[in-house]
């Protein structure tokens, strides 16, 4: 008993629960980018070495930014719990792959600073840092950031389809293979009537079976991490298998997206409505978006229902953007949007109390 | 019965290995015993012995000191050393009755007879449970009597078993339903007399098949006129929440700030009718009861029958002692437990087992800003929004958190379980509720 005694001091006092599920806000972080991996090293191979270094610049500078910010506030500072090194990849996801090096420092630094720490650091923005930095880019360099694609070769499916349509002008050629598929979708016919070539032509190709398998395999143009459905789902997939990604926000965005754009070009008489739905889908950063972006916690819902309120608001905007906006591609813009809107839906979408009639 | 769970809860590791399906076994009687005088909701019972006085085993050494109090009886016979303030479970400083342990032990080893309740009136029938001392077992020590004689103006429908033990690491419950089968269910058809009702459901999570069957085919042997139904429930924590639990078995919902009653049940734990069963049929107070000591820390873990008042110190000793250096020792389960400070605070009524975890098992963290996961919300069986309610209590916006229902939190802690940032936020909720109950009070 004497030796219990003794024992005693060194006792853990602390509240109930005594266990703990284990994941930790560390382990999540890593897991996001462990998920982001295959996406980044298949834009590596595709685009060469200018995606690396993008990638590296962008997740260097937002470490460094983190770091520096928080020595300066004199706040402690976690670089291992990785959530920097997310916005840094997920940064350099949205730019296209030959976007300078410096514009993409920039940006990175106005993440981390601007949108993450200013509003008091993990947990507390209200925007998602990276869409951020990618919205501030594309107000501040419109130009780099959408017409820096890369030269693919001829072999390409998008230079072979374009190959494929009757007499096409030179010109005409530069502007489809350089091009994003959505970009080609949106320019494409308004640009090849004005050369006198039937729209028809081009959507036969856009649309064609091979043309949908590389958007889905992701051996075509666009920003350095949306090209490949494949390896994005993959990721995604050991997100929802590790549960730190509900179905909710990609289920209901992808599907909302599904949904309407069927009906546009069904109710519009368009010949290819389901391919063009399909084309839709893959193309762009909806993948990317709608389980690595719209799911960030910090900036969505915390209740189920809040969560399919925000993906069917992002699946709208997307769309909204995409048929009659003036960009191609309006993920980034759809997601910024919902954000700015969660404080509202979390106020009004509660889960039903037990023991209440309604919430 | 179709209806065997509730929404949210958790799937924590089971950990009941250790100590499933060990039988029984009576730790020797403790030469110093700390008899809190509180070991129970309510006012403390008062104590009607002095220093000096010899006491018989079971001797009512407290009593019960006003409606929601309890007996206390002396757990061993012998002389009181001291009536004297000492760490409790509950207190740092509890008034406790120390007894040192001398002469006989009439109910060790001998059965005692069984009594003829079947003639008994309901108040006598009551009278016995209140003079036993008898409280809820599970851990909350709610006074029985109280709970068996609802106002009059309640209708009840259904009593309610629980046997769930949805807590990881406890196997008491398991082992007394598989050992006692006969006597939990002359224990529930004494509470269905007292209550005047005829219908009552044994909850048991489903993975404690060996329980469910004992009891079946003890109830299958005795054929009750009484209606007790058995059900198997989803093994999930927290399945023995007690609004949880009636959901579960009745589907009814217990309204916000009400009672099982309010949903026309009574709910009891399997130890507890236990021990009506003992009050009753045996006339034996409440001087001593079934746990469980384990935890990766324990020689042999195992369940164990021990005295009330025998110190956390005597008993992991008398269960061989500790093999490694513990880290923790917990006072219940580890989701709803209280961490120990000493090594000498006494067993009580509440106590459904002993966990010494080790340094693996618990360390010391510190908790992270909230990344707004939503999982809390996702786990909550009240429905509530935890991550936001504590957030708002952080920054000590009290007049902004009753809205958000904080005293619909039930402690049952799923919601900093599945905290990815460590965030204590049951801890929060009890410090927000204890707050705003001051404050009403003001």
């Amino acid at each position: 008993m004497q030796d219990d005694k003794k024992a005693a001091p060194g006792l853990l006092l602390s509240s109930a629960p005594h266990i703990h599920a284990g994941q930790s806000l560390k382990s999540i972080m890593w897991l996001v980018v462990l998920a982001l991996a295959p996406a980044a090293a298949y834009s590596v191979y595709l685009f060469g070495l200018n995606a690396l270094m993008l990638i590296a610049v962008s997740v260097a500078v937002c470490v460094a930014a983190e770091a520096a910010f928080c020595f300066l506030m004199k706040k402690p500072f976690a670089i291992t719990d990785g959530s920097a090194v997310i916005t840094g990849v997920l940064l350099a996801f949205n730019v296209p792959p030959d976007a300078p090096l410096w514009m993409l420092g920039i940006g990175a630094a106005f993440s981390v600073i601007v949108a993450k720490q200013l509003f008091g650091g993990i947990g507390f923005n209200i925007f998602n840092p990276a869409l951020a930095g990618r919205a501030l880019l594309m107000a501040s360099w419109p130009v780099h950031m959408t017409t820096t694609w890369h030269r693919f070769g001829p072999t390409n499916v998008l230079s072979q389809a374009a190959s494929n349509v009757a007499g096409l002008p030179e010109q005409a050629y530069d502007i489809i293979t350089q091009a994003t598929p959505l970009g080609a979708l949106k320019e494409g016919p308004k640009l090849l009537a004005d050369l006198g070539v039937a729209p028809n032509a081009v959507y036969r190709t856009l649309f064609s079976p091979e043309m949908l398998k590389s958007l889905f395999m992701g051996n075509i143009g666009g920003c350095i991490g949306e090209t490949s459905a494949l390896l994005l789902l993959a990721g995604a997939l050991l997100l929802l298998y590790k549960r730190i990604v509900s179905w909710h926000i990609p289920a209901t965005y992808i599907g909302t997206v599904a949904i309407i754009m069927f009906a546009y070009y069904s109710l519009t008489g368009f010949a290819y409505a389901a391919e063009a739905t399909l084309f839709h889908l893959l193309s762009g950063g909806l993948v990317l978006g709608a389980f690595f972006m719209a799911t960030d916690m910090v900036t969505s819902p915390v209740t189920p229902r809040g969560m399919i309120l925000f993906g069917a608001g992002c699946g709208v905007l997307t769309c909204v953007i995409r048929l009659w906006g003036g960009y191609p591609e309006g993920v980034s813009y759809s997601i910024l949007l919902m954000n700015s809107t969660v404080p509202l839906i979390d106020r009004f979408i509660r889960p039903k109390v037990f023991g209440t009639k309604h919430a | 019965m179709a209806f065997t769970t509730f929404s949210g809860g958790i799937h924590p590791p089971e950990n009941k290995r250790l100590s499933e399906g060990k039988a029984f076994s009576n730790l020797s009687v403790p030469q110093l015993c700390y008899i809190p005088l509180q070991q129970h909701v309510g006012k403390p019972a008062r104590p009607i012995v002095e220093a000096g006085e010899i006491v018989r085993e079971g001797q009512l050494i407290g009593l019960a000191d006003g409606y929601i109090s309890a007996n206390v009886h002396a757990s061993v016979p012998g002389k009181i050393v001291e009536i004297t303030e000492h760490p409790t479970v509950y207190s740092k400083r509890g008034m406790c009755v120390v007894i040192e342990a001398q002469g006989s032990f009439p109910t060790s080893g001998r059965p005692l007879e069984s009594a003829d309740w079947g003639s008994m009136s309901n108040l006598e029938l009551l009278n016995r449970v209140a003079e036993a001392g008898v409280v809820g077992l599970g851990g909350a020590a709610f006074p029985t009597q109280v709970k068996l004689h609802p106002p009059r103006n309640r209708q009840i429908e259904a009593l309610i078993i629980n046997g769930s033990e949805c807590e990881p690491y406890l196997t008491v419950d398991d082992m007394l339903m598989q050992t006692f089968p006969g006597e939990i269910i002359e224990g529930v058809c004494i509470a269905l007399k007292i209550l005047g009702i005829s219908t009552a459901y044994i909850g048991v999570e489903n993975n404690k098949l060996h329980a469910i069957a004992s009891l079946k085919k003890k109830l299958a042997e005795i054929k009750p006129s009484e209606n007790i139904i058995i059900v198997a429930l989803k093994t999930k924590y927290p399945q023995g929440a007690e609004k949880q639990l009636v959901y579960s078995l009745t589907r009814r919902e217990v309204p916000s700030g009400g009672l099982p009653m309010d949903a026309a049940t009574v709910v009891q734990n399997v130890g507890t009718i236990f021990a009506i069963r003992e009050a009753v049929a045996l006339g034996k107070p409440l001087f001593e009861r079934y746990i469980t000591v384990t935890g990766p820390c324990v020689k042999n873990p195992g369940n164990y029958k021990v005295r009330l008042g025998s110190r956390v110190s005597d008993v992991i000793e008398e269960c061989g002692g500790l093999v490694a250096e513990p880290a923790k020792i917990i006072m219940g389960g580890p989701m709803c437990g209280t961490a120990l400070d000493s090594m000498d605070i006494p067993v009580v009524k509440g106590t459904s087992g002993i966990l010494v975890l080790g340094k693996e098992e618990a360390r010391p963290v510190d908790y992270l800003p909230c990344i707004r996961c939503g999982r809390c919300v996702a786990v909550c069986p009240a429905g509530l929004v935890p991550c936001d309610m504590v957030n708002t209590i952080e920054k000590g916006r009290l007049d902004l958190v009753e809205p958000s229902h904080p005293f619909d939190c039930i402690m049952c802690g799923s919601c900093a379980y599945v905290c990815p940032s460590r965030r204590p936020l049951n801890h929060f909720i009890k410090l927000a509720q204890e707050k705003l109950r001051r404050r009403q009070k003001e």
